[in-house]
């Protein structure tokens, strides 16, 4: 199978969430879509805290060549995905660098520090700022909000995986989704799923 | 069909380690496994159990680590090949067994996994499970990619029936919840027919019986294995070179640590000055393949997680060629350029690999990295662990906290594992005060029940979740009773066993294949041994309050409150709300509130949030899930609970 070329190779993307939002799921989605395309694949994943509010993240790592770790070394991500918008400041510290490039869901969800008044949360202001200063680029987006009105704020990972798409630095299409979603679901489901796919895509876009 | 049975050899999928492991079993025709859930192995017999009846495989969750090992030394036994699976610190508790197993010998071939957790991401040790293999000499393998979990855990079948012994294999957290590309080998007709031999001599290895004695002369036919294991490691097309043919230095290392090393000399980019030697055959060492590398080098350094197990094995064998190749300078664990605990990194590795050969390596501007850490520490609060929204143990340990505050004489509580041992953190209100092993509440609390011969007047509780309660608690509630302790044993019962994704335990009538089976009723099981039982809904706090009141009151030896509720995330409640809940802001109190909003500082349910601009609380309505519990704990009745149709 030919592939085509990578931006950098490895290709390192920090998909990164709280429990519960289903990052996981993104991750696969990715990641599937380009062993499909004959790419070498590695995600690392941390699981523990995948249900219980902690912060979660997975690694991607994109190559043409061979199996990479599945830790990205510090200073190293080029894309990060996050479904909530500190997990991507937090992805920052360690695995940013002034080429880097940020996607990130705006819909906040609450340390439990925050929510008994030990900590603060920044307000959208300060998040822009801090994106503007350590990215090359950096997109915010509504996902559950959108999601919401799709009947289920999971769909926001979908609809990341759809802006991820129209960032256009790993080789995947709609048909591409269509294709590796179809595996695990069918019907109405696939439906809403592709809606929010290019939902994401436009949002993008925009 | 599930993508793990594709018959095509050379198909190609992204699998997760533990995936690949499961593949590796049907490629060797596996057709018995056992195992006990625990982070990171589930998924191995998980995926097993879902592909059981298509390749006619024997699937079970059993009791505990032990009893598992033992199920599947049955089937070697019985010339079937046989696969365990379980995460490190089960292999302690099948260890008894397993010290015996090997001196028996195996006849099918017969693989335990072992999966490690170094760092401690999902465990409350970071235990070594390698050590097992030395101390109890049997081979040891350990995979360094995905492609290697599968092949490896294929190999290991076809070494324990040529050895007839058991095999090892070690993955760690990284590996089996890793995930990468997989290319298939075949899947092969199985047809084993089961049969225990005993007839033979009573010696002979098919057809004896099978125990561990003569001592003497069991323990010298595993030592020749052992030998024999040696001599094939040499050849193993798992223990890899590359790099130069005289390296500055040689990095010796196995696991996802191999990985770490290949990146480490990536990206520092001395392909031309650093050697890695990647051992898959990891005890025995291949004695004349590593004394062939460490020839060619004066300085060694081992890459690897835990404690220095490699890297003492490596130095045993440095020590007794020292007269063919010379002294080597070693770096790792010991010598210390390497951290000696927590989980291994590319990053580590890069900081030892410059640290020896005099690199300045930065990946990023000193600005640049101090102002990202400035923002994150500033702007992006710690996300501690907490229960679920709904979580009944959030209403479980809010009573018995209460209970103990309201009892007034100290009281404490001993935790055991699982979810319910973050209850050692804000989320469970900080009500545990001890957690160790599976099953150590209990005894902990058995023997605390015992000391009011020296004065000690605090009330004692233990609690356990259902599956640890058949795993380990069984014989500590044994031993209370028998020994008239005066303890009360909290089972938090939600229906499986939450923590790794609901594996069916003892307790439910269904095992992991769909099918029913006869539950093994708690309850009657705590009667029998003597103890009082009392069930309760943990979700009606006031009930289970006064119920833990009056057990501190009862003197009458151990009392046990079995607490019924789903989990959260269980498929008997997920996406259901019992209660639409809201809070009505004319009657919460805000700031004035318990010393300062009760709900979101003090019971902390990530449904119920904090609106700063009004001061009041409010319901988050896409995390509550609707459990109605908030509304009782408010001391106002601000938070209203309106049930859904
Ligand atoms: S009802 Fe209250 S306690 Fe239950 S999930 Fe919702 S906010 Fe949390
Ligand atoms: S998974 Fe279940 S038992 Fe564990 S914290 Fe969540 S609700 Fe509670």
């Amino acid at each position: 199978m030919t592939t085509s070329k990578l931006p950098k190779d490895p290709y390192s993307i920090v998909i990164t969430g709280v429990g519960g939002q289903g990052n996981v799921m993104a991750s696969r989605v990715l990641a599937n879509m380009l062993v499909k395309k004959g790419y070498y694949v590695t995600i690392g994943e941390t699981f523990g805290a995948s249900q219980r509010g902690g912060s979660v993240m997975s690694h991607i790592r994109v190559s043409n060549l061979s199996a990479w770790s599945p830790q990205i070394p510090a200073g190293k991500a080029h894309l990060v995905v996050a479904l909530e918008p500190i997990e991507a400041i937090r992805v920052l510290a360690r695995y940013g660098n002034p080429d880097i490039k940020v996607l990130s869901n705006l819909r906040p969800i609450y340390p439990a520090g925050v929510i008994a008044g030990e900590a603060s949360y920044p307000n959208e202001q300060e998040i822009r700022t801090i994106l503007e200063k350590h990215t090359s680029k950096y997109w915010l987006i509504k996902a559950t909000e959108e999601a919401v009105k799709l009947g289920n704020p999971i769909l926001a990972n979908v609809m990341m995986v759809g802006a991820t798409c129209a960032i256009g630095d790993l080789p995947f299409d709609r048909n591409d989704f269509i294709d590796a979603m179809s595996q695990v679901l069918s019907g109405d489901k696939m439906e809403t799923n592709i809606k929010a796919f290019e939902l994401g895509f436009s949002l993008l876009m925009k | 069909m599930s993508h793990l049975l594709d018959p095509k050899a050379g198909a190609t999928y992204l699998l997760m380690g533990n995936e690949a492991i499961v593949r590796g079993a049907l490629e060797a025709g596996v057709n018995v496994a056992s195992g006990y859930p625990g982070t990171p192995s589930s998924e191995i017999i998980e995926n097993l159990s879902r592909i059981a009846k298509e390749r006619n495989i024997y699937v079970e969750w059993s009791v505990n680590e032990k009893v598992a090992l033992e199920v599947a030394a049955a089937a070697s036994f019985a010339g079937l090949r046989s696969l365990c699976a379980m995460k490190q610190n089960g292999v302690n508790v099948a260890s008894d067994f397993l010290l015996h197993l090997v001196y028996s010998g195996t006849r099918g071939g017969i693989v335990l996994v072992s999966c490690d957790d170094p760092g401690a991401l999902s465990s409350v040790n970071e235990g070594e499970s390698r050590y097992f293999a030395r101390q109890l000499e049997m081979p040891l393998l350990e995979p360094g990619n995905f492609q290697e979990a599968k092949d490896m855990t294929k190999w290991a079948f076809e070494l324990s029936e040529q050895l007839k012994q058991i095999v090892m294999l070690r993955s760690v957290t990284r590996m089996s919840h890793a995930s990468g590309n997989v290319s298939y080998g075949a899947l092969p007709e199985t047809k084993r027919k089961a049969e225990f031999k005993f007839k033979g001599f009573i010696l002979d290895p098919e057809e004896g019986i099978i125990t561990s004695a003569p001592v003497e002369w069991r323990h010298k036919e595993q030592q020749d294995k052992i030998r024999k294991a040696k001599e094939i490691f040499e050849e193993s097309p798992f223990n890899t070179y590359e790099g130069p043919d005289k390296p500055e230095l040689l990095i010796i290392t196995s696991s996802a640590c191999y990985l770490y090393s290949k990146e480490a000399v990536e990206v520092l980019n001395v392909q031309d000055r650093v050697g890695i030697l990647k051992l898959g055959t990891t005890w025995p060492l291949p004695p004349k393949l590593v004394t062939h590398y460490l020839a060619r080098t004066e300085q060694v350094m081992i890459v690897e997680e835990v404690i220095p197990f490699m890297e003492e094995n490596v130095k045993v064998l440095a020590a007794e060629k020292a007269g063919e190749i010379g002294a080597k300078k070693f770096f790792g664990k010991n010598e210390g350029v390497l951290p000696s605990v927590g989980e291994m990194n590319p990053d580590f590795v890069i900081s030892a690999i410059s640290s020896i050969l005099g690199i300045d390596y930065s990946p990023v501007s000193k600005e640049y990295d101090q102002s990202a850490k400035l923002s994150a520490f500033v702007h992006a609060p710690a996300r501690d662990q907490v229960f679920c929204p709904g979580c009944p143990h959030r209403a479980s340990f809010f009573a018995i906290r209460r209970a103990i505050e309201l009892d007034g004489r100290n009281g404490f509580v001993c935790g055991d594992i699982g979810c319910y041992t973050m209850a050692v953190r804000p989320t469970g209100f900080e009500t545990l005060k001890t957690v160790h092993s599976m099953g150590s509440g209990m005894g902990l609390a058995s023997g605390f029940g015992k000391l009011g011969l020296f004065g000690m007047d605090q009330p004692t509780f233990a609690v356990c979740g259902d599956s640890t309660f058949y795993h380990a608690v069984i014989p500590a509630l044994i031993n209370a009773v028998h020994n008239k302790s005066n303890v009360t044993l909290v089972i938090l019962d939600n229906g499986g066993t939450a923590m790794t994704g609901f594996q069916p335990h003892p307790g439910q009538d269904f095992n992991v294949m769909g099918e029913s089976m006869p539950a093994i009723d708690m309850a009657r099981i705590c009667e029998a041994i003597g103890a009082r039982v009392e069930k309760r809904n943990p979700l009606d706090l006031e009930d289970t309050l006064h119920t833990l009141l009056e057990m501190m009151e009862d003197k009458n030896g151990v009392k046990v409150l079995i607490l019924s509720q789903y989990c959260a995330l269980s498929p008997q409640r997920r996406g259901k709300k019992d209660y639409e809940l809201s809070v009505d802001e004319t009657v919460c109190l805000g700031e004035e509130c318990g010393c300062g909003r009760f709900c979101t500082r003090i019971f902390r349910c990530p449904g119920l949030v904090w609106n700063k601009e009004k001061a009041k609380a409010e319901i988050d309505q896409v995390i509550c899930v609707g459990c109605g519990v908030c509304a009782d704990i408010c001391p106002r009745g601000a938070i209203k609970r309106k049930e859904v149709a």
